[in-house]
């Protein structure tokens, strides 16, 4: 149900920083809204979201329910070796999501 | 509420103005999704970075929006993001520096259709 999507570029110089933008698809509901019954509808929302460059943590955000549905998050990093990043989100209710991108450094 | 919010990233540190850029529309149409930019000089060195970047605003039902948290290894002290807001207000983005010091700027947005907190689905 839920997916992703990751821009990283494929390609890099080495010490280049670049941009890398993600979105994970999710309803980020907050919790704060009523059915037409006057029930509450309970949160459901992304808390977290990580990313790993070769294992390394280089970027984390806590995330609250003033972040929009379908949160997406862009971030810079120095491009420093060829390999992998790691993005992972953990939510309300057991979510959890991964994704991953590989990256070429000259 | 958006005080004691900022109290409890900042702890007893005085957070100057200025370093922090944060950019969103002035105006607003839809405050269910509302563009955002945060940006912080710094050179981004080992030894002088951008720690952690967080975003409060003064009228949803919670102060906080976000928490970031950057490193050396960022290269730049830059984050984006898609927010929230229930009404017109204040945002406020506060950064911590690799020297413990905080940093911050506020910018008023005017939201003529809210995130609706109250709707009836």
């Amino acid at each position: 149900m839920a997916s992703a999507l990751i821009n990283v570029p494929a390609k890099a110089k080495r010490g280049e920083i670049i941009e890398i933008k993600t979105l994970m698809s999710h309803i980020m509901e907050t919790g704060y809204r009523r059915t037409a019954t006057g029930d509450l509808i309970p949160r459901n929302i992304i808390t977290s979201f990580t990313c790993r460059y070769n294992g390394a943590e280089i970027f984390r955000a806590d995330l609250f329910p003033a972040i929009a549905a379908n949160p997406f998050i862009t971030f810079f990093t120095v491009a420093t070796e060829s390999g992998k990043f790691d993005f992972d989100w953990i939510g309300d209710s057991g979510f959890t999501e991964s994704a991953s991108a590989f990256i070429t450094v000259e | 509420m958006l005080a004691t919010a900022i109290r409890n990233v900042t702890g007893a540190s005085v957070v100057k103005i200025g370093k922090v850029r944060l950019d969103i529309p002035p105006l607003v149409e839809n405050g269910n999704t509302v563009p955002m930019t945060v940006s912080v000089t710094s050179p981004m060195t080992p030894d002088d970075y951008v720690k952690s970047i967080h975003v409060f605003n003064e009228k949803n039902p919670q102060p906080n929006i976000g928490n970031f948290y950057l490193g050396p290894r960022a290269g730049r002290g830059q984050i984006s993001t898609r927010i929230r807001l229930a009404d017109s207000q204040k945002i406020v983005a506060v950064a911590q520096l690799s020297d413990g010091s905080f940093w911050q700027t506020s910018v008023d947005v005017v939201v003529t259709l809210a995130a609706c907190t109250d709707e009836v689905i």
